[in-house]
């Protein structure tokens, strides 16, 4: 066998003072990094089938295990950095394209990381959630531009006359974004759509069509409709509260997907209506959308389909030219609009195109919203933020950069276990997310997943009453598109306007 | 009466709740001084059952009706007055091994080195067992 | 009050007393038992005998078994006539008892063959704890140092090994072809002997005793294939049989043992029987038949005392098993082990000592043995008991791993719940 020159990413270091040779490590691990050796009853390690995913090291009994990452020292060089020079090494043995899962993690500017918080001081006060109401609520669906209301003959009581366009009412400005049963295990989706359910909130199919066990989780569903059109049939597009029409995608905008046909089980393959063993192939391009047109048909056929009674949105990668491409898409009949920045995660995705293409959601967000305001029709439609949400407070500054909620995918997935090793695509998940392989699926339980999601939300909910309360705010509602609330730090003066805010030190 | 339950479902095969039970009966009751230090290991009093991707921990059910109890011809095998639970006096077995002739389980085992059998005695006073307290995945539960 | 009688102490008679003191009775509980002694485990005299345990430790349910559970109890005073129009039991001391209820548990009297020489000092039978204690003296005050054991089925092997850590000088005579051939199959029959022969036990097998010759005491015993023994003492242990004599006249109806139904009665009103002394369904034959092993005491005991308090419990029946241990090699065995003819499947692995071997009919487990590596035999306990299918998992049976998880997993679910009383 030629050498190989690629080296490892990560270095196991066991502690043989600890190590008690329980084999624990040895049955977590997929990749076969640990291996036992009966005959001097011990267990050594394979760095170079090490993927980062610190399972081992969480399950390690007596704490034996620590994973760091391999100290690989060339020449330092600035350009040729150690990830570069193993990329071109797997590449020049491989001679293919290199994969890669979850969003992009170079080292582009975060904007959540150089927008600070307004709160109130003396001129006007601050409000304690714990003591008065504040209100989380969040509505998304078209707004008409008027309501017309009726006083009925008793006095104090109004009526609205208005037929409201159908809406999602969301507990909490946070939803689930989509990933789809097969780029995750049942399992998985099984823990989100608890999880919504309890929160009330959603949980988005993906394009992988809806396992029938999980039709009772209709009414905090959005079921999505992408280009591969897997697993959509009348009975799934009325059986979410909402659906979706992908477009695109942070993480490979421009790109199709690809589930390889060892993951396309018995249950995937009648959840997305494809043969078993097949290849599930969403192609780059919806094949019946060259335009705004075509767009306006589908949507259309959507809400023909589901009698005008789900709210229809369009999710799009943010991409150079989002604010034209959202204002097509509002003016072609949506109800919502999901725009997936330059983080947005994948289950796999070309490293190339997932690293490279498209830009930050921040940015997105407020020339979208922008747009639509100029043009008139902001209040036609909402707005949902997607791609890299880590926090309570990049929700908020999301928000008050104009979005009406957040899709948050890594931020969940993290909640149930993952630890972000990106190695979705291998189908070999040890955290028993991304994966259908079934020793590995149970491995996450949805009882404990949904609770840990529920926790997760929960937390990010009462972190964000504590800042409007700060900002003596009491609904979120208030603060959509407020962006007097934000001010910029280490930035510079065309970032501060296309954000739309003013440097900090600078008042009203 | 306080039982384990299994959810199969959830086993993921690690079999720390096996590794905890070892440590559980052992002098120190430590993990490391148990499995370094302790010779002869204590026999784990469950058996981690695994076929494909199915797996299990099984330890005495503490049947209603057990059949160990009417086939101990010593009296060590016993029922708790008090939590129920069926225990075993290790001073009273002069290991016949007629209970593992009848336990449809498979659950009590041979203590080769001390020549009686040994059994899940639900850890003794402990709040939880320590295979439950110690399953990752909460594939077994005490209520 | 009511009145119960109960003849016998063994674990039939304990398990009745157990049961009907749990379930709260008050009833007036009288006991007659031929042993001088409050309950003892009789399987335990040989581990007496083997200096492995104290005599104390016989005493399983504790020296104060009778007063802790109301038992008024007559000692070294068996029964030896039922009146059941009258409902009186004489005894031995010629004392009436009365009875509501009786509860017959007289167990087993160990057989003894009508040889010329059985009445010679120095020949024993092996049952009782007196047996044991009798023997003990006998080889410390004779000095004795040949010993012949007749019988090579379960006491039979009880006592030599019991007798190995005295250093004896053991002969087993046994009639069968090969020892414990009621038990064990061939295979695990050689691995005994074989394993006896190493310890220097003399076995003779297809062969019995024909005369005990000796001037007050044994010296030497003929062969029926006319080869003489020099020996010092001799142990009948050819098995035992149901203790009915008492009951001939009786009316209770009896076969080899006394016959009863699934709630353990006979065919006299308020009268029950439970343990060796009666005729038990065997579930694997269909048959009734004396099976006197442990287990099936208590449960017919159980459901015997249950019955007497009014309830309504079964005891659908067992089959033969057996656990014994010879000089270290462990066997377990039940049901069919050696079965004839053509409708049965057998299984069979041997690695060294260890063998294992099932065997099926219809598909279903009628039998199983077990040399060595024992562990986890009653799972095959459970699969006799619960008549199932094994067909889709035949295949593992021998496997190392074999356990529930080859069982469908509806049976092991239902099982798992049935074991805790859903």
């Amino acid at each position: 066998m030629p050498l190989s020159t690629i080296f490892p990413e990560f270095k196991i270091i066991r502690d043989k003072e600890k190590c008690i040779a329980c084999q624990v490590c040895v049955r977590q691990c997929a990749f076969e990094a640990h291996i036992y050796d009966p005959e001097k009853d011990e267990v050594y390690s394979d760095d170079s089938k090490c993927v980062g995913c610190h399972r081992c090291e969480a399950l390690c009994p007596t704490d034996a295990l620590n994973i760091i990452k391999y100290p690989f020292d060339i020449k330092d060089n600035k350009n040729w950095t150690p990830g570069i020079l193993n990329d071109i090494y797997r590449q020049a043995e491989s001679g293919a394209i290199i994969l890669t899962g979850m969003g992009c993690d170079k080292d582009y500017p975060i904007y959540w990381d150089r927008i600070l918080l307004n709160a109130s001081q003396v001129t006007n006060p601050s409000i304690d959630p714990l003591r008065e109401p504040m209100e989380l609520r969040t509505f998304i669906g078209r707004k008409p531009r008027y309501v017309e209301v009726e006083r009925s003959q008793e006095r104090d009581t109004v009526k609205v006359k208005t037929q409201l366009p159908p809406q999602l009412r969301l507990e909490t400005p946070i939803m689930f974004s989509a990933m789809s049963y097969g780029s995750i295990s049942f399992n998985a989706c099984q823990a989100l759509a608890r999880a919504a359910e309890e929160i009330g909130t959603y949980y988005n199919t993906g394009e992988g069509g809806l396992h029938p066990d999980l039709y009772k989780f209709g009414a905090n569903t959005i079921v999505q409709v992408a280009s591969g059109r897997f697993g959509v049939h009348p009975d799934y597009l009325n059986a979410g509260a909402a659906i979706e029409i992908k477009i695109g995608q942070g993480a490979k905008p421009g790109i199709g997907g690809h589930l390889p046909g060892e993951k396309v089980t018995e249950e995937i393959s009648r959840t997305r209506m494809i043969p078993t063993g097949t290849d599930a192939l969403s192609p780059a391009p919806h094949h019946d959308i060259y335009s705004i047109e075509d767009l306006r048909q589908l949507i259309y056929a959507l809400k023909e389909a589901t009698e005008y009674k789900k709210p229809v949105g369009v999710k799009i990668a943010a991409v150079h030219n989002v604010a034209a491409i959202a204002t097509g898409i509002a003016r072609a009949g949506a109800d919502f609009i999901t725009i997936d920045g330059l983080r947005g995660g994948t289950g796999a995705a070309p490293q190339v195109i997932r690293d490279n293409v498209g830009i930050p959601i921040e940015l997105a967000i407020a020339v979208v919203d922008s747009r639509l305001r100029e043009e008139g029709i902001r209040e036609e439609v909402s707005l949902i933020a997607a791609g890299g949400f880590r926090k309570s407070s990049d929700v908020i500054k999301a928000i008050a950069l104009g979005a009406d909620a957040v899709y948050i995918g890594t931020a969940a997935l993290a909640a149930m276990g993952c630890h972000v090793c990106q190695k979705c695509y291998t189908g070999k998940c040890n955290w028993g997310i991304a994966t259908q392989d079934p020793y590995l699926s149970k491995r996450l339980n949805p009882n404990i997943a949904a609770r840990r999601l529920v926790n997760l939300i929960n937390a990010w909910s009462k972190e964000l009453k504590e800042m409007l309360g700060g900002m003596g705010i009491n609904a979120i509602e208030s603060l959509r598109g407020n962006r007097e609330h934000l001010r910029g730090v280490g930035l510079e003066e065309w970032e501060l306007r296309l954000l739309g805010i003013k440097p900090a030190g600078e008042g009203w | 009466m306080k039982r384990i339950y299994i959810h199969e479902e959830y086993c993921i095969g690690c079999r720390l709740c096996e590794i905890h039970c070892i440590a559980q009966h052992s002098r120190s009751k430590k993990l490391i001084k148990a499995f370094k230090e302790e010779f002869p290991r204590p026999l784990p009093r469950l058996v981690v059952e695994e076929s494909g991707y199915i797996s299990f921990a099984l330890q005495c059910r503490h049947c209603e009706d057990a059949p160990c109890l009417s086939a101990c011809l010593t009296g060590a095998m016993y029922r708790d007055e008090k939590t129920k639970a069926v225990l075993h006096d290790k001073d009273k077995c002069v290991g016949c091994w007629m209970c593992i002739m009848v336990c449809p389980f498979g659950v009590i085992k041979r203590d080769e080195n001390n020549k009686i059998v040994s059994k899940c005695d639900l850890c003794n006073g402990e709040e939880v067992p320590a295979c439950v307290a110690n399953c990752p995945n909460e594939a077994l539960e005490y209520r | 009050m009511e009145r119960f009688l109960i003849i016998g102490s063994g674990p039939a008679a304990i398990s009745a007393i157990e049961t009907i003191r749990g379930k709260g009775s008050k009833v007036e509980i009288t006991l007659l038992s031929e042993e001088p002694y409050i309950p003892y485990s009789r399987p335990l005299i040989s581990y007496l005998l083997a200096g492995k345990i104290e005599e104390e430790r016989l005493f399983y349910k504790g020296r104060d078994f009778y007063e802790r559970y109301g038992v008024k109890a007559f000692l070294e005073e068996p029964a030896v006539e039922v009146n059941i129009r009258e409902g009186i039991v004489y005894s031995t001391k010629g004392r009436k008892f009365t009875y509501d209820k009786l509860l017959i548990a007289a167990g087993g009297k160990p057989i003894i063959p009508a040889v010329e020489g059985k009445e010679l000092k120095g020949v024993f039978t092996f049952t009782t704890l007196n047996d044991a204690k009798n023997i003990a003296k006998y080889l410390e005050v004779e000095k004795a140092e040949r010993v012949l054991i007749v019988g090579g089925g379960l006491i039979g092997l009880k006592a030599t090994e019991a007798l190995l850590e005295w250093n004896l000088n053991i002969t087993l005579v046994e009639l069968a072809d090969r020892i414990l051939s009621l038990t064990l199959d061939k295979k695990a029959s050689n691995i005994l002997q074989w394993r006896l022969e190493k310890e220097s036990v003399k076995v003779i097998t297809s062969n019995t005793v024909q005369e005990i010759r000796g001037q007050k005491k044994v010296e030497e015993v003929s062969l029926r294939s006319g080869e003489i023994l020099p020996c010092d003492m001799l142990i009948f242990a050819i098995g035992v049989a149901p203790s009915v004599s008492f009951l001939r006249e009786s009316g209770v109806e009896i076969n080899r043992g006394i016959i009863v139904n699934e709630k353990m009665e006979t065919n006299i009103p308020n009268i029950y029987a439970a343990g060796d002394v009666v005729e038990i369904k065997n579930i694997i034959s269909g048959k009734n038949q004396p099976i006197a092993i442990w287990p099936n005491a208590t449960e017919g005991g159980k459901v015997a005392g249950a019955n007497m308090l009014g309830e309504d419990k079964f005891y659908p029946g067992t089959f033969p098993m057996n656990s014994v241990e010879v000089c270290g090699i462990p066997t377990i065995s039940m049901g069919l082990t050696e079965p004839e003819g053509n409708d049965y499947e057998v299984f069979s692995k041997e690695e060294g000592i260890n063998y294992r071997k099932v065997i099926l009919r219809d598909n279903r487990v009628v039998g199983a043995v077990f040399v060595g590596n024992i562990e986890r035999a009653g799972i095959f306990c459970g699969l006799i008991k619960d008549h199932l299918d094994v067909s889709p998992f035949k295949s593992r049976l021998l496997d190392d791993d074999f356990g529930l998880i080859y069982l469908p997993r509806e049976y092991r679910k239902r099982k798992i719940e049935e074991a805790i009383g859903l």
